[in-house]
């Protein structure tokens, strides 16, 4: 009864969507429809909330007769993993995708006021369009609740590289960052349709966005740190297509979180706010499209379906296609705003949208490039590592020294910039660059660049701060030298990583030694272990270094359900890097092969994404506390 | 510098354009030698892959070639098609589905030998990493064992 009664309640928010959309659509002409909107959206978001809390429940007791249970979940797992297996699957997954969108409908309806109503009631009816596809795809092509007759006696269990806590967070955080895009692309929507693109359509837009791109730096961050302690592999970023798929969202909202502070403070860059809105949510859906098809094979495929697959591809053609054609019909309705010099704030901002911009775009062609080949030429290729970091490690390192000078602009035009603020940050990046070459003469170009910048950036993130009463600094000015700090931080990271890391590999019998950078690892003992559904074997490695020894235990784990070994990576953090051991299961004549890599500061690399974050969540909050003071200030700050 | 505001959207839309077709020209650029094929052993054996060129390697690891090296973490073997072979090195943690007569693609390079030099092994139930005529046999073999179960 839990499946059906989850069942029926989508039915009918599938069916309210449709009734959403038609008083929307009719909502000008109509006052008892267009009174319905509201409460509609809100009833909508509800039954979708009490759909997912029924297959949570479904998942929580086991119940085999669902089959999306028996396929995906196991009695004898831990319960935080039957509880995150709902959406460790596709139809879970995309179940909690429909609901987060409906419920940021319901909120937007219930708690927005800024917004003239015409534009709230046509963004509420974009909004409807949105939901009804995905209900729809929801129901005929994967529909949750579908029973198991007759029921087995026990599941199949979760991909073992899954159970893990990670997947408790990691999944939803993105969820909620995609369809928060979801919101800024129906606000667009609705304001081109009603042509009100203007500063009050920003700052309706401004928390939202904002939201959405804390929530996607922290999916991001965490997925990158997730990826790298459970894949073993010693690395944090692989240029999958699925990183790829939540980078590309993230990318784009980050542009247009730049792009829309200027349309909220200056009434400047409207069109192009717009397009960026409608551009940042089709790369939520292209990354939807790319994980749920499982058109691009990554660890992250569940299962290959192209029928799914075309059905999502359908939905992007149509919403992006309507939002572009709208766009192009309405974007001469659009008024100009003011103007600017090119040596501006504003000026800086467009220039850091357009390296954005570029960076997204080759990243977009980079992820696509074997799907159109194959397409093209039937010839298969694969697009990694070396291609992504050629193109974007230069333009992000363009980026960030666009940073040493942007935030000290004034609005508008600048004729007198101040020389020696801007000069201090690039005087420490050449003496970081020039040290670079004392502590290490064949480090790459790249890796001395990126510690050059990142060590100006640090000085000129906190620049805007100088001379300011730090007191009375706006929480929004805050947040922006915090975020441009942690992309510093972030930096510094993934350069020491390139440059510093020493790795070895050997095989080893237990009493040998082996060197890691300054690290004398000695392998003590190998011994079996077991877990709730797992047994490993596990390596007691004990690590010296000056006098100090701390202990290892990475293990390689055997799952009977499904059949599969994982390695766990043994992962120690001290003050200056991190120590990361990996054993092989296989034993070969008395030897276990061991992977150890001593890894100098690399945890600034998630240091540096969560202070990102932080500054956007302190701006959000920021703007919030503002907003309920109803204190008109001049703008001082633009995250 | 300053820009009459009808110029100025102008301006700002030229430079978009300008940063779209700087994207394209750049990516064109970054993939021209970045991208790795997918090579089969006949493939190979046609000449259809360059020395030096990163490729992706797929096949079936032949029966009785894995041949374990004295430091414990090396290994060569052949990958086989049917009609023609490679062989292939490897330093690394192989992964868990690695095993003889089973499907696998690996990354890396052709050396002027003729061996190829894998950086990373993949070896997955999946169609994907194999030949179209391999995929098939895979698949019958992984329904055997799933009935088996």
């Amino acid at each position: 009864m839990i499946a059906e009664a989850g069942l029926a309640a989508l039915w009918l928010a599938a069916a309210l969507s449709l009734l959403q959309l038609v008083a929307s659509l009719a909502g000008p002409r109509v006052p008892e429809l267009r009174r319905l909107i509201v409460p509609v959206a809100a009833a909508q978001g509800a039954l979708t909330l009490f759909a997912f809390l029924m297959l949570l429940w479904l998942f929580l007791r086991t119940d085999l007769s669902v089959q999306l249970v028996a396929a995906n979940s196991h009695s004898m797992k831990p319960w935080i993993y039957r509880f995150a297996g709902t959406w460790g699957n596709h139809e879970g997954s995309m179940l909690l995708w429909v609901t987060v969108l409906t419920v940021a409908g319901a909120l937007l309806a219930l708690l927005e006021r800024r917004l003239p109503e015409r534009t709230l009631h046509a963004t509420l009816g974009a909004q409807a369009a949105l939901a009804l596809g995905f209900f729809a795809f929801l129901l005929l092509a994967s529909n949750p609740f579908a029973r198991l007759v007759p029921a087995p006696r026990q599941g199949l269990g979760l991909n073992p590289l899954l159970q893990d806590p990670g997947l408790a967070f990691h999944p939803p955080t993105l969820y909620f960052g995609y369809v928060g895009l979801s919101v800024a692309f129906s606000l667009a929507v609705g304001a081109l349709l009603t042509r009100e693109v203007g500063p009050a359509l920003a700052r309706t837009m401004r928390p939202w966005v904002l939201g959405a791109w804390v929530l996607l730096t922290v999916g991001i961050t965490a997925g990158s740190y997730w990826a790298y302690y459970e894949l073993g592999w010693g690395g944090w970023w692989f240029w999958d297509p699925v990183e790829n798929a939540s980078l590309m969202p993230w990318l784009a909202a980050t542009a247009l979180l730049h792009s829309i502070s200027v349309l909220a403070a200056r009434g400047g860059l409207r069109t192009w706010t717009i397009m960026l809105a409608v551009v940042a949510f089709s790369m939520s859906m292209v990354g939807t499209f790319l994980v749920r098809s499982g058109i691009l094979t990554s660890v992250h495929s569940f299962a290959v379906d192209p029928a799914r697959g075309s059905f999502i591809l359908a939905l992007l053609a149509l919403y992006v296609g309507g939002a572009l054609f709208l766009f192009a019909t309405r974007v001469g309705t659009v008024k100009e705003g003011a103007g600017f010099d090119i040596v501006s704030r504003e000026g800086a901002l467009v220039l850091n949208n357009l390296l954005l911009s570029v960076i997204l775009g080759t990243v977009f062609v980079g992820t696509l490039y074997p799907l159109l080949a194959e397409a093209v030429s039937g010839e298969k290729l694969s697009v990694g590592p070396p291609y992504f970091n050629a193109v974007t490690g230069p333009l992000t390192l363009a980026l960030a020294l666009l940073l040493f000078i942007g935030p000290l602009l004034r609005w508008r035009r600048d004729s007198r910039p101040n020389a020696p603020r801007i000069a201090a940050p690039l005087v420490v990046t050449v003496l970081a660059f020039a040290a670079s070459f004392v502590l290490d003469p064949a480090m790459s170009a790249l890796a001395r660049l990126g510690l050059g910048v990142a060590a100006g950036l640090a000085v000129a993130s906190l620049l805007p701060l100088a001379g300011r009463n730090l007191r009375r600094t706006p929480l929004a000015t805050w947040g922006m030298v915090i975020s441009h700090l942690g992309v510093a931080v972030a930096i510094a990271g993934a350069a020491a990583d390139t440059a510093f890391t020493e790795e070895t590999l050997a095989a080893a019998r237990p009493g040998e030694t082996l060197a890691v950078g300054p690290w004398q690892v000695r392998l003590g003992s190998v011994v079996p272990v077991a877990g709730p559904n797992w047994t490993a074997v596990e390596g007691r490695l004990s690590a010296s270094r000056g006098g100090r020894t701390i202990d290892l235990q990475p293990q390689s784990r055997f799952f009977s359900d499904p059949p599969t070994e994982t390695n766990e990576a043994a992962i120690r953090t001290l003050w200056d890097g991190q120590l990361y051991a990996v054993i092989s299961g296989a034993e070969d004549g008395g030897r276990w092969q061991l992977r150890l890599w001593w890894k100098p500061l690399v945890t600034l690399i998630w240091l540096g994404g969560g202070l990102i974050a932080l500054g956007g969540l302190l701006a959000l909050l920021g703007r919030w506390w503002r907003g309920r003071r109803r204190v008109r200030e001049p703008e001082l700050a633009y995250a | 510098m300053r820009a009459a505001p009808k110029h100025q959207r102008l301006a700002l839309v030229l430079l978009a354009m300008a940063a779209l077709v700087g994207a394209a020209l750049l990516a064109m650029w970054g993939l021209g030698d970045r991208a790795a094929y997918f090579r089969t052993p006949q493939d190979i054996a046609a000449g259809r892959a360059d020395v030096g060129q990163p490729l992706r390697l797929g096949g079936m690891v032949q029966q009785g070639s894995i041949e374990k090296q004295p430091d414990g973490v090396s290994i060569r073997f052949v990958v086989t098609d049917g009609p023609a072979s490679v062989p292939v090195q490897f330093r690394g943690i192989t992964p868990d589905l690695f095993k003889e007569g089973s499907g696998v693609v690996a990354e890396g390079r052709l050396t002027p030998a003729g061996v190829f030099t894998a950086d990373t092994i993949l070896a997955k139930h999946d169609e994907r990493y194999m030949p179209p005529q391999l995929g098939n046999q895979a698949a019958e073999l992984a329904t055997r064992q799933t009935l088996d179960r």
